[in-house]
Formats: structure tokens, sequence, C-alpha cells
């Protein structure tokens, strides 16, 4: 198992590199850093600028290897991500943004396998029933609707929620609110109000991705002869499918769930962006609006390690539940 | 296959799905072809009816709406009524107008229309790169393999939707069809995967093997028997792959970097409307909702597809 893992993690790792990497070159290839200078008035010399930038490491008249081996042994060696293109330091930001997104992804991820496996599971033993009929309409919806209309209609939820509860329950723009003195249960209630829509935003697509594979997981395994041995040989049908059914179909899940990060990741850029959360994504998408190369590698590389660790996560459960690996 | 009188899968599956439950004679049976069965499983499906009406009128109104309604009312999707701004939907602008007085309805029939038109490109794309990649590689093995698989491997490492939004704007005099390609690039890694392995069984097959011992070339053998073989699949992923590709193209536009203007997808048109979708709803509900109704209908299409043209499928004739 131990060489299994080790073997995984190896992998995972080059894969970091490799998306860092790719998206430093092509990020510098594309984004113009100079253009944050080309609108001043007046006009900064020209040599000033190629100053200020080759400081910040993002001149294009520097030779790109040479800035990608400064920017990554920077991060390697001292755990320093370099400067924004406005001269700002990254480090100063990276630790809030990653908290503030790392808040979303983790409890999505979790409250979308916990749940999505449990509507499968459900959905796969009531098959056809009006239960399954019910869940299935519901995982097609979420499937075929975008993270930025969800989080649309769940604002539009909350208002009326709030109306009718006569105050503000459920907040929809960022993460706390500002200013507020109301001591360590007071913040704690003030987070947790502003957390439920965004998190629900991503749960309920992840919710729906998961259910739809694990109910067919599950109706491959329900018809298998292992559990028709294990009914005969004295356990109940309940007793077969949770013991010796479902652990089977969780395997492919934990595949799929390694899987799954990319588009989570992508899903909370909108919902930051949409509930005015100062996170990764919302960075991101404002970087490359303002091209600023070494932010946009900063957060590649934060959710290339995100993907890492959940995907070796989810080699571990593979090992757990699959003892033929462990070998 | 339905030159065969007697294939016991079609008899029986014909049975299941004639109400008679085969008490006709045995004379009375009729031999279907594959073809005329996965039909007819399909139009027993009742959502996947619906869904194909549904996505029908979608079609019709993206692309012979905007001519209708310029006849009916005059308005085209770059016009500006300079005596309406941000009006409810009335007779004259059915969907109402935005805060510069264009008309929401031919805005986002036009934005249907590049949406549409964007999903199936990509699909078409995506889903013949996947066939073709998928298939040489399971078909020649080897280096080609190897290279090909390793391509793909990179491909699903990348992480695409960071990468199209960084490159997109930089193409954007060059229009939309590069967008098309660039969502197309990233679309096809795990179908190939798919085929590949698909193609590896396929190709020790004995009709495999007599066309390549009867000289047909390895060009002949992959585009008409190993890839005609494999359509079901393809025909399923490639409906899946349309809605998809609808996603990621209006997320793209939503932030900025997919369709720019003076052009309009259903993304620019969602992301401009949710600003006021509180206090103006006309702006944001339609196109939410025509994307929304778009790619449901594909993918309960997609999924009645897959049911009904897998063999094995329990559901044939299950759906009253």
């Amino acid at each position: 198992m131990g060489r299994f893992l080790l073997k995984r993690l190896a992998n995972y790792l080059v894969l970091v590199i490799v998306a860092t990497t790719l998206a430093y070159f092509v990020a510098s290839l594309v984004l113009n850093p100079r253009s944050a200078y080309e609108g001043r008035n007046p006009p900064p010399p020209a040599a000033v600028v190629d100053q200020q930038l080759t400081a910040y490491g993002v001149n294009d008249k520097d030779p790109l290897l040479g800035r990608y081996a400064d920017w990554i042994g920077g991060v390697v060696l001292h755990g320093d991500f370099g400067k924004t293109v406005r001269g700002a330091d990254i480090n100063d930001q990276l630790g809030s943004r990653a908290l503030v997104s790392l808040r979303l992804l983790v409890l999505g991820s979790i409250l979308g396998a916990v749940f999505g496996v449990l509507a499968g599971v459900v959905s796969a033993i009531k098959k056809y029933r009006p239960t399954d009929r019910l869940i299935t309409g519901y995982a097609f919806f979420f499937i075929a609707t975008p993270v930025f209309f969800t989080a649309v209609l769940l604002k539009y939820g909350a208002l009326s929620v709030n109306q009718a509860a006569g105050s503000t329950l459920l907040y929809y723009t960022g993460y706390e609110t500002p200013g507020l003195q109301a001591g360590f249960f007071g913040h704690l209630t003030d987070q947790i109000g502003h957390l439920i829509l965004p998190t629900l935003s991503i749960a309920l697509g992840q919710i729906a991705f998961f259910s739809r594979y694990q109910r067919n997981a599950m109706l491959d395994v329900m018809n298998s002869d292992f559990l028709r041995t294990a009914e005969a040989k004295g356990l109940t049908r309940r007793k077969a499918l949770y013991k010796h059914g479902l652990r089977t179909a969780l395997i492919p899940m934990a595949t799929l769930l390694a899987y799954s990060f990319g588009t989570l990741a992508v899903g909370a850029t909108f919902t930051e962006k949409i509930f005015g959360w100062h996170g990764m994504g919302e960075w991101v998408v404002d970087s490359i609006t303002s091209n600023d190369i070494n932010v946009v590698a900063t957060v590649t590389l934060f959710t290339a390690i995100f993907i890492l660790i959940s995907g070796f996560l989810s080699d571990v459960i593979y090992a757990v539940l699959d003892p033929r690996v462990r070998v | 296959m339905s030159s065969l009188p007697a294939d016991p899968l079609v008899v029986a599956d014909d049975a299941a799905i004639s109400g008679d439950d085969g008490q006709k004679p045995p004379s009375a049976v009729v031999v279907r072809g594959r073809g005329s069965l996965v039909l007819r499983r399909f139009r027993r499906n009742k959502g996947a009816m619906v869904a194909l009406v549904i996505l029908a009128l979608l079609f019709a109104s993206a692309f012979l709406g905007p001519k209708l309604y310029e006849m009916i009312t005059g308005w085209t999707y770059s016009d500006q009524d300079y005596t309406a701004f941000l009006s409810p939907p009335s007779g004259d602008h059915w969907f109402g107008t935005t805060q510069i007085g264009q008309d929401v309805f031919s805005r986002t029939m036009r934005g249907l229309q590049k949406s549409l038109l964007i999903g199936l490109l990509v699909a078409l794309i995506s889903t013949g790169l996947a066939a073709v990649v998928g298939a040489c590689a399971g078909y020649f093995g080897g280096w080609v393999d190897r290279t090909l698989m390793w391509l793909v491997d990179l491909l699903l490492v990348i992480p695409s939707f960071l990468i199209v939004a960084i490159i997109s704007p930089a193409f954007r005099d060059a229009g939309w069809i590069v967008l098309v390609l660039l969502i197309a690039v990233f679309a096809w890694m795990i179908t190939a995967r798919i085929i590949r392995g698909m193609t590896l069984s396929l190709k020790e097959r004995e009709f495999v093997l007599a066309a390549k011992f009867s000289g047909v070339s390895s060009a002949g053998i992959i585009f008409r028997h190993l890839i005609p073989n494999m359509s079901s699949l393809l025909i399923i992923d490639a409906t899946i792959a349309v809605a998809s590709a609808i996603i990621a193209e209006s997320g793209l536009s939503y932030f900025g970097f997919g369709i720019q203007s003076p052009d309009v997808s259903l993304g620019n048109l969602i992301a401009e409307g949710t600003r006021s979708a509180f206090t103006y709803p006309w702006l944001f509900m339609f196109s939410g909702g025509l994307l929304v109704a778009t790619t449901l209908a594909v993918s309960v299409i997609g999924d009645a597809l897959r049911d009904a043209l897998d063999p094995s499928s329990s559901r044939a004739g299950s759906t009253k």
C-alpha cells in the first residue's frame, strides 16, 4: 500500500509542476503587463517601465526561461511568490485568499461527495420509484445548470427567506459583516450565515454529479452474482447491499472524486465572483484582466496542490476500499 | 444484421417492446434491424421526446425567430430603442429592453444561436478528434499509442479553463471560431481513452482481421470498420459534449473571456443581467432560462440515447 501511494504521490508532483509551468509560460506569452503603464498620463519613460517590470520579474524583454527560473526558485526556496503587476507582495494576500477559497472548496467537496453518494444509493435501491425519479430530476437539472445561474437563483431564495423571517438570516455578499463587534459566537454565526449560500451553490451541483455516477455504479453491483450469493447464505437484502454492495460500488467513485476537483475549482471561481468573496478564483479572473502573470501562476499552483492533495486522498480511499491495490 | 432471420436477441427485444408479449403466432414476428429498434426504444421514452421537441423549438426560434421578430416588431439585435429604456416585457419588446434600449428578445435569440452553434461545432470537432486519436492509438499500438496517450494525459492535467481564459482574449479579432477550437482541444481526452480501450478489443475481431488480410489499408480499417462499430458510443458522447460545451462557453463569456462584444452569447447576456437580476429580472431570466432549457434538453436526449443504444439496457420496454 505504501509503495502504491508513493508512486501516486510522485505522479501528482510531476503533474503539479507541469500544470504550473505551463500556466506560467502561457500567461507570459499572452498577457501583457506593459499595458498597466500604457494608460498613464503623462506616459512614464520606457526605461523606467522596463526597470519596474524587470524588478517585478515580468518584463517581456528578459528571457522567459530566466524569469521562470527566478520565480519558481523563489517559490521553492523562500516561499516567495513574487510581486503583482502593481508591485504589491503576493504573499500578503495569499494567506487570507487561500483560506477563503479553501473554506468553500473543502466544504463543497465534502458535502457534495457525501450527499451525492447517499442520494445515488437511495436512487439505485428505489429504481424507477417516485424517490428515484425525484432524485434523477434534481440531478439532471443541476448538472445542466451552470453555477452562475444556480447562485443567482439561491440569492432570490435567500431574499424571500429573509423577507419572510423579517431579519437577515442568509447573507449573499461577502464573507463576514464588516466591523461586526459580537464576540466569538456572534462572529461564528455571522460567518456561518455568510457561508451557507456560496457552499450550497457549489454543493448542489456536486451532489447532482456524484448521485448520477453512484446510481449507475450501484445498479451495476446490484445485478452481480456476489450479492445474490451473500443473500443466499442468509444475509438480509439490506445488509448484503450495505456491507458488500456499497463498498464495491464506492470504488469507482474514489477515482471520480479526483476528477471532479478540477470542475469544482472552476465552479468556485463563479461562486466567489458572484457572492463577492475575495478568494483565489476571483483573484485569477481579475489578474487575467489586469495582465498579472505571477498571480496567474500562483493561483494555478494553489489549485494544482489542492487537486494533488484531494487526488492523493482519493487514492488512499481507493486503497482502503479495494484490497487488490494494497499488495 | 437485418438479413439474419432469427437473431434471438432482436426477437426477444421485439417481443418485449411490442405490447402483446409475444402472443402473436411466431410467423407474425417482424424481425427489425438495429436502427429501427433503437428508434422505437427512443420513441417510447416520453421524456426524451419532450426534450427533442423543446430542442427543435429552441433551434427554430434561435435561427428563424430573429427574422420573424423583425418582421413583426421591426427590432434586430443591434438596434436601440431610444424611447424605451429598461422597459419590462410588452407587445413591442417581447422580452423587454436593456439600459440602453436594446431589445432583449432579439439579443437573446442571437445569443442562443451562437451558443447552439458553438455547442454543435465543439461536439463535432471533439468527438471526431477523440474517435480518430483513440482508434489510431488502439489500432497501431507501440510508440503511436504511447505518444498519443501521453498527449491525452498532458492535456488532462492542464487547467483548461484557465488556459482558454488566458488565450482566448488574445484572439478577439479572429472571432468565435478560435473559441470553438480552444474549447474543443480540451474536451476530447476522456472519450479518446474509452475509444482506445474499445479499439483494443475490436481489432482482434474476425471482421477486422478479415479486412486486414484481404489488403484493406490501415486508414480504411480505422474509418470504415473500427469507427462505425463504435458509433453508438460516439453519438452518446457527442450529445453530452454539446451540453458541456455550451456550459463551458457561457462560463468563459460570463467572465468576458469568451465571445466578445458587439457579438453576444448567452454567457454575456447572463453576465450583464446578473447585476440587475432582482430589479430587472427580464434581463437575466430569459437568457438564463433558455440556457438551462437547452442544456437540460440535450442531456435528457443523451441519456435516452444511451438507454436506446445499449443492447443490454433493461429499460428498453419498461417505460410505459
